[in-house]
């Protein structure tokens, strides 16, 4: 692509990330050169139904990773179980060396990893700045004895700073004093996109984030989730789209039933046959559909 | 009719005991439901540990005002805690209802003739406030005339007592909500699993909320009890918790000034309906007469509940608030 | 909208006073004060005779002697306050004032609304502390009074739980449906002079009526504004001060009870005595509860409910009416809670509060089973009878309420979703 060649740095990354993964083998659940997330045996069912049986999972760091799967593959529950959003019924996961299972979510966040939602929760009464001051972390006047006593204020400076570099990355600073509710589903999503980096995160996890964006702003969120690999962060989404998945991601996860069914670079996955299996013959998956829609709606409207 | 006596009661209710004591209760719950969205539904339980914790101090253990003070303020964070941890992980609706059922287990309790050598069952309990009016640096001639109405020295000591304490409470929170933790509670109002995906540790902001409004509540108990010289259970009736939701969403939810503009208009309506009636029940009016004084004071609480199912309705921010800021109507 | 809201909320309250304006008949001429003695043991009430009871106030003072119903009457000479006075040396062996120093009720207002002139006074009379019955056999009887207690839960439960489940609303105004049944049927009873029979189905059907116009005329409206459910439980909360208020204003503060059934004897099975009345409540109760379940689970608009409880969205795509499903659930959900009410107005009397004092109950009934299951709801009401009148042999019975109220929140610490409840339905 043209726009890539302008950007060599762009082309180093995801070339590195290629040229590592490149001889990994094709097989579901395979080790990684450098993970940065391992995760073992995770499991959750709901009443009887397993949404999720992962046996054996890695992320390779630095990488853009896509999550794909038919409806119901539990792509969402696994992400939810991963950030601390829900409970596993077994298993552990190590994220950078540590281990995550039984974190609660705030302290997931803390550690690095942050996520986004599918259903997208830019926080509509506040205005666009503070979704963005809220997000960053450590701070002093988040304590209620240094709010009362005003000892935040250079400290909000430096945060409002900041939100504004990034606002202006995204192209929403000129939205910044407006209600979150005023804006597009897709500047929501390039806001919840930058809320969550306030966060400093090492590891940044998409739900669905092309879903219910307008095809106009789909490229730009596809560029800015390049622009996360660059900046050296790992990248893991949950997508749909096979043409947004071949457009940036190093490798491929495909679920289905819950389960890792295959793994390899975008190009070769669409190409197994299981996979192919499994996105046609989806009528397996009618009943987990429905458990795992059902979830995330009580989930998200907790 | 007696149109200038019924304008000093509205005067005097406007800022007297009445309105001072829910305008606290009602600062208390805006921090928690207003800003936070958290529905504590036992505001009144709170009110109770702090108006008991002064009586039972002073009258059986023969402790001073101030430790009383102190045991009230120790007692509403206990409370709190007691209450927040089973349901603050739970949905908003548990809340509401182990608060109110909490409530209604520390009245029983404290009506109970089991408990009577200590809490004074049903009658309450009374001569603890000396130490308080000990205090009192007014003449004691001082006293204030509203037209008919008159306020003697020791009432306006507690009001000024009492209003300052008010003002303390908005201070604190007009610090707070403008503040980055103002921001977070606000976040969790709308939305907490966006916050917690942020970092934050929603249940303790929650359980700080519920802590801070509820000591609020606890200052409330304390004006009360030393401005009526008496504690008694059935002014802790769950309906008193919820005539400071009434008064909070008339001043306006999650506006500093909303429970004090709440409770005043809220407080001079209220008495001067009740004076209204009984005057135009006196005067012989048609209709109006045929009510008893009973029926008039049972009308008034009947125009509450009608004007905050209204409220709730046709104008949920009040008269301070700001519609497209209020969470209320979210979910 | 806004006028259609404002339209119904005055027919809500035009039905509501023309309703309660029967129980508001101008005092007869001659009033009286008079009441019935009858000694409560275990829920068993037998008439007391020959017990001396002495009124006085007013520059007058009168007495009379319970007759063989234990009713007794004092006629005054005017309206104003009395004070009246049981005389305990009257009273037969065995029997004593359940609170002991409640000898004199003082300043009884006899003041219209009066029915037929008569102020009810109540002197509630129970076993004294002289004979007593083993532990066994007092459990054994604080069984029975506890299922019917916990069965006269469940109708209100029930009720608030298929509404909470199909809304989402947390209805604070339903004690006041509850009230509601016990008041309507009281107002036809010893109001109209309507056998109590006919008075009862007329209060269901004006119960099941009351639900109806409750969603009609303010819960449909408000939904369809989409109202968030916060703000409906607010407004519920200020429509329960609203009725019950309401209810107090036409009806006055004071306990009354219906006519025509009072003073039946006793019967006993084994170690527990109950009277006919207890046995009507329980096969009432029981009839009720069952035909509920039979109707939610087999008939087609009984699927429809739990359809649309699972999920109203999934239901309303596969074509079913939700919003129809939804007012026979407030029909059915009213019904059952007058009906509760009005049996509640046999054990405890009617009164304009009775509905809120026991709405506390309701709510850790269905927390309890679990919120918008319906088995959660019967099982959790049982349990809370049960559980209220079985400490009663541990705890002082003022406090029995504290107990269970005090279960709520500990079983709600270590299960969240209920006993009976899905862990999923928490989120």
């Amino acid at each position: 692509m043209p726009d890539n060649a302008s950007t060599p740095a762009a082309m180093s990354r995801h070339e590195e990330a290629m040229r590592i993964l490149a001889d990994v083998p094709r097989e579901p659940g395979v080790p990684k050169p450098d993970p940065i997330l391992v995760a073992d045996h995770v499991t959750r069912s709901f009443g009887g139904l397993k949404a999720v049986d992962v046996s054996h999972v890695e992320i390779q760091r630095g990488s853009i990773t896509a999550l794909v799967g038919p409806n119901g593959a539990g792509k969402t529950t696994f992400f939810n179980l991963l950030t601390g959003f829900d409970t596993p019924d077994t298993g552990s996961w190590l994220f950078n060396g540590k281990d995550l299972a039984g974190v609660p979510s705030y302290r997931v966040a803390r550690m690095g990893m942050v996520r986004t939602f599918q259903l997208t929760k830019a926080l509509s009464k506040m205005t666009v700045i503070d979704n963005m001051r809220l997000g960053a972390t450590h701070q002093v006047g988040e304590r209620m004895l240094q709010a009362l006593l005003g000892l935040w204020r250079g400290q909000e400076k430096t945060v409002t700073a900041q939100a504004d570099e990034l606002l202006a990355r995204f192209k929403l600073l000129e939205k910044r004093e407006d209600f979150a509710g005023s804006l597009s589903g897709g500047q929501r999503k390039l806001l919840e996109m930058a809320r969550s980096l306030m966060t400093d995160p090492t590891m940044v996890m998409l739900d669905e984030p092309m879903a219910g964006v307008n095809p106009a702003l789909t490229q730009s969120l596809l560029e800015h989730i390049k622009g996360l690999r660059e900046q050296g962060m790992t990248v893991l989404f949950v997508e749909h789209d096979m043409d947004v998945v071949r457009d940036i991601s190093d490798w491929v996860i495909v679920m289905a039933q819950g389960s890792v069914i295959a793994e390899g670079p975008p190009g070769e996955v669409m190409r197994n046959e299981a996979v192919i299996s499994a996105y046609l013959g989806g009528h397996h998956d009618k009943a987990l559909t429905d458990s795992g829609v059902s979830f995330t709606e009580e989930a998200s409207g907790t | 009719m007696d149109w200038s006596y019924i304008f000093a009661v509205m005067v005097t209710s406007a800022f007297g005991l009445q309105a001072i004591v829910f305008g606290l209760a009602a600062i208390g719950i805006n921090v928690q439901f207003g800003y936070t969205g958290l529905l504590n539904f036992g505001q009144a339980a709170f009110m109770a540990v702090g108006g008991y914790a002064v009586a039972v101090t002073v009258v059986e253990l023969n402790m001073s005002f101030w430790w009383g003070v102190v045991f009230g303020l120790i007692g509403a964070v206990i409370l709190a805690l007691l209450l927040g941890v089973p349901t603050l992980r739970l949905r908003a609706d548990y809340l509401a209802i182990v608060t109110i059922a909490a409530a209604e287990i520390i009245r029983l309790i404290l009506r109970s003739v089991t408990f009577k050598d200590f809490f004074g069952g049903s009658d309450g309990k009374q001569a603890f406030a000396d130490g308080f009016f000990a205090m009192n640096f007014l003449p004691p001639d001082a006293d204030l005339r509203i037209g008919p109405a008159v306020v003697n020295e020791s009432q306006l000591f507690t009001y000024i007592v009492g209003w300052s304490l008010v003002a303390l409470a908005c201070l604190v929170v007009w610090l707070l909500v403008r503040s980055p933790w103002g921001r977070v509670v606000k976040g969790i109002r709308e939305d907490e699993d966006a916050v917690r995906s942020l970092g934050k540790n929603v249940f303790v902001y929650k359980m700080q909320a519920l802590v801070l409004g509820g000591l609020f509540g606890a200052l409330a108990g304390f004006i009360t009890a030393v401005g009526a010289q008496n504690v008694n259970p059935d002014s802790f009736k769950t309906d008193a918790t919820f005539f400071a939701y009434a008064i909070l969403i008339l001043g306006g939810a999650a506006r500093v000034f909303g429970p004090v503009l709440g409770t005043v208009i809220f407080w001079a309506l209220f008495q001067g309906t009740d004076v209204f009636l009984r005057q135009a029940i006196d005067a012989g009016v048609p209709i109006v007469s045929l009510m008893d004084g009973t029926q008039a004071a049972v009308l008034r609480v009947m125009l509450v509940g009608l004007g905050l199912m209204l409220l709730m309705i046709y104008r949920p921010q009040g008269i301070l608030g700001d519609r497209r800021e209020l969470a209320l109507d979210a979910r | 909208m806004h006028r259609r809201v404002t339209a119904a909320l005055g027919a809500v309250l035009v039905a509501l006073v023309a309703l309660l304006a029967f129980a508001n008949p101008a005092a007869a001429d001659g009033e009286r004060i008079g009441g019935q003695l009858e000694n409560r043991v275990d829920g068993k009430k037998t008439p007391v005779e020959g017990v001396v009871i002495t009124v006085t106030g007013n520059g007058f003072e009168g007495s009379a002697t319970s007759g063989p119903d234990g009713k007794w009457e004092v006629p005054v000479p005017a309206l104003g306050n009395y004070d009246v006075t049981i005389d305990v040396s009257t009273l037969p062996e065995g029997v004593a004032l359940t609170e002991e120093d409640k000898v004199t009720i003082e300043q009884v207002p006899v003041k219209p609304p009066l029915f037929n002139g008569l102020k009810t006074v109540t002197f509630p009379l129970g076993q004294s502390t002289a004979t007593t019955t083993s532990v066994w056999e007092q459990a054994a009887q604080l069984t029975v009074s506890g299922l019917e207690f916990g069965l006269l839960i469940a109708l209100g439960a029930l009720g608030l739980s298929i509404i909470y489940g199909t809304t989402g609303l947390v209805n604070f105004a339903h004690g006041e449906i509850i009230t509601f049944g016990a008041l309507s049927t009281w107002v036809l009873n010893a109001g109209l002079g309507l056998n109590f029979f006919l008075a009862a189905i007329g209060g269901l059907l004006l119960s099941a009526a009351f639900g109806w116009l409750n969603n009609a005329a303010l819960w449909r409206p408000l939904r369809k504004r989409g109202t968030g459910l916060i703000a409906m439980m607010i407004v519920s909360i200020g429509l329960a001060l609203f009725l019950r208020n309401l209810f107090q204003f036409f009806v006055g503060g004071d306990k009354k009870s219906y006519t025509e059934y009072a003073g039946l004897a006793g019967m006993s099975i084994g170690p527990v005595s109950v009277t006919p009345t207890d046995i009507g409540i329980f096969i009432t109760a029981i009839l009720a509860l069952v035909a509920t379940v039979l109707v939610l689970s087999k008939s087609r608009l009984g699927k429809a409910t739990r359809a649309v409880s699972d999920n109203p969205s999934l239901a309303a795509g596969a074509g079913i009416n939700v919003e129809r499903v939804i007012t026979f659930v407030w029909v059915i959900g009213a019904a059952l809670a007058g009906l509760g009410g009005m049996l509640l107005g046999f054990t405890q009397q009617v009164s304009f509060q009775m509905g809120f004092q026991i709405l506390l109950l309701v709510f850790a009934a269905v927390t309890l089973g679990g919120l918008g299951t319906i088995a959660g709801a019967i099982f959790g009401s049982l349990v809370v009878g049960l559980f209220i009148q079985l400490t009663t042999l541990i705890v002082p019975t003022e406090l029995k309420n504290v107990g269970a109220l005090l279960v709520l929140i500990v079983i709600l610490l270590v299960r969240p979703y209920g006993l009976l409840g899905r862990r999923e339905r928490i989120g």
